[in-house]
């Protein structure tokens, strides 16, 4: 740990600090609101650094670009929004069959279609159960604050490279674009390419090597797919991340990420100054979902009640974690909608209430 | 392993493929300039999906039309190795398309080497971009109508008008002569690569005796007679430095 400095800064802004000082050493980017600060931020910085910047001419192109610096062995990024990362999946789901890392963020907004640019959860289906073809997962992070939003993208950095595959930070449009004073104090990291044993960057000294997602030979593919499947149960036992906030003797507990994990977290304190015993579970890997934690809150009568900015998507999470959906509550706002701090405890005390 | 730049062993390509000339054409110019060790190659998705089972360089896949954008990345971080992409009509003058022109126009430091056989012939003999009009195809099975399908494509005088390229040549391998002058256009191109000018494309008309004619020699009399007199051969762009 190097000296804590104190910067006031965006979302947005931490994302892409976090990435420069993960050592990331290609980013490319295309203009979509409203994660715009993130490309305008890197454009300046990576030339500070002496890296590489490309505004690519789409988001097809860009997470492309990152498929060619990642298979070089250097640390790469793309940032994007929904519609934006839409046309990302199929890059993804190469990254993710040819085993490179790379980290994908996406600064949520309303959908579907164009939507509007209002911050939204509704791509958890989309980042959590596979966007793009094929069977792979990939560890998703959930920032709830400016300093995670530096955080995790440090780390997503590392975890890319521990397992060889993307890694995307699913955030939004309000996480990304408020200002919060955060704490830096991580050391700056360098990876040395040269080093890697996969990578491609000339076969001098080595025998020639390929990267492929295309396996024809009968049984092939699905020896690979085998392959892939062993690291995605590492994946699954390793990389669980969540917090709990006054969970302990807590009738109803709040399950919610991101931007519903801090309204919720205030809901909390106004239930318990009110005397219902309420508690949040915010998960910030959303893959692997933290099924475990979450079932080993539950007393046999306890209220879960799950808030986001979309239909409900992890719902479906939550409710296989604790197999009981009389006892697992819903409140979700939908295209650009923040869920509102008196709309959910009128739910929450009316259950509370009926128990 | 061998030092060369082909590895032995056989090719998937049907006979009489235009491919299997490109391949070894373009091997021969990587040996030549003694390249093979600092070459990165970006085989497609088509007929040449499989390059990497044949190349004895550094490959990579691409997903379908975006191999000069993934040749971008690897060009800009490795600024001293050669890189250069692989690509077929479908791959770069149909999905691709976006990806060529801006990938030139930025004049990245990368070669393409385009192989135009007018026709998709990993999945059966579709209308490509650069079909020929009237030409019949399993998609245009009436042959290739403007007003249903379109005008064919001539991507090397589209990529030669764009200011951020630097040499681009078509050339046909349905001669001895032809041949021997797409040997020399790729020497070229992967030189002004390698001196550092900029953006080059060498686009090679094939032949594709599977889809392309009932006969072989109905296919390359075709070259002759038809294809080249709609796509004229010859240097379009040279700019010395």
């Amino acid at each position: 740990m190097t000296p804590a400095k104190k910067i006031l800064i965006t979302g947005n802004e931490a994302c892409g600090e976090g990435a420069v000082t993960a050592g990331c050493g290609f980013y490319a980017g295309y203009p979509i609101t409203p994660q715009n600060e993130l490309t305008a931020y890197m454009s300046k910085r990576m030339d500070e650094c002496g890296r590489v910047f490309i505004q690519s001419e789409s988001e097809l192109a860009a997470i492309n670009m990152v498929l060619g610096a990642s298979l070089t062995g250097e640390r790469a990024m793309t940032t994007s929004s929904s519609p934006g990362i839409s046309l990302m999946q199929e890059g993804i789901s190469y990254l993710a069959g040819c085993q490179l890392p790379a980290v994908i963020v996406n600064v949520m907004r309303g959908g579907p279609g164009l939507g509007n640019i209002a911050a939204s959860q509704a791509d958890y289906f989309q980042a959590t159960k596979g966007g793009g073809h094929g069977d792979y997962n990939m560890v998703i992070l959930a920032p709830a604050g400016v300093q995670e939003m530096f955080e995790c993208t440090y780390e997503a950095f590392d975890i890319a490279e521990r397992y060889r595959n993307p890694v995307m930070i699913l955030s939004d449009g309000i996480i990304g674009q408020m200002m919060e004073p955060i704490e830096v104090r991580y050391p700056q990291k360098s990876v040395d390419p040269d080093k890697s044993p996969w990578a491609l960057r000339g076969c001098k000294g080595r025998e020639s090597r390929s990267i492929r997602s295309l396996f024809l030979k009968e049984g092939a593919l699905e020896e690979w797919n085998r392959d892939l499947q062993r690291k995605f149960r590492t994946m699954e036992a390793k990389e669980v991340r969540y917090e709990t906030y006054k969970t302990g003797g807590a009738r109803l507990i709040f399950v919610a990420y991101g931007t519903s994990a801090r309204i919720c977290r205030a809901v909390v304190d106004k239930l318990r100054q009110e005397g219902v015993k309420a508690g949040l579970f915010r998960p910030v890997s959303l893959w692997p979902f933290p099924y475990k934690k979450l079932k080993g809150l539950d007393k046999g009568t306890t209220v879960f009640f799950d808030v986001e900015m979309s239909a409900g998507q992890m719902l479906y999470d939550v409710r296989l974690a604790v197999a009981d959906d009389s006892r697992v509550l819903f409140h979700g706002r939908m295209g650009g909608g923040v869920p509102e701090e008196a709309d959910i405890i009128n739910i929450a005390k009316k259950a509370v209430k009926r128990k | 392993m061998s030092d060369k730049a082909l590895k032995d062993g056989p090719m998937h390509y049907c006979p009489g493929c235009g491919h299997t000339m490109a391949h070894k054409l373009v091997c021969d110019v990587i040996d030549g300039l003694g390249v093979r060790e600092r070459t990165i190659g970006i085989a497609p998705v088509g007929c040449a999906v499989l390059a990497y089972d044949y190349w004895n360089f550094d490959v990579t896949e691409a997903p379908h039309g975006r191999c000069p954008a993934v040749a971008t990345a690897i060009k800009r971080l490795l600024p001293d190795r050669v890189v250069f992409t692989y690509q077929g009509d479908g791959d770069l003058a149909a999905i691709g398309t976006s990806e060529i022109i801006h990938t030139a126009n930025r004049g990245e430091n990368i070669t393409t080497v385009f192989v135009n056989n007018g026709v998709y012939g990993m999945t059966g003999g579709q209308l490509a971009p650069t079909t020929m009009l009237g030409q019949k195809t399993a998609t245009t099975i009436k042959g290739r109508d403007v007003r249903r399908d379109g005008y064919p494509l001539k991507i090397a005088e589209l990529i030669a008008l764009l200011p951020g390229t630097r040499y681009v040549e078509r050339v046909s391998i349905h001669t001895k002569a032809g041949v021997e002058r797409a040997a020399e256009a790729l020497r070229t191109a992967f030189k002004v690569q390698m001196d550092g000018r900029g953006f080059s494309l060498v686009e090679i008309v094939a032949v594709c005796p599977t889809y392309g004619a009932r006969s072989v020699k109905e296919a390359y009399d075709r070259v002759e007679n038809e294809i080249i007199k709609f796509y004229p051969l010859g240097i379009l762009k040279d700019e010395g430095l």
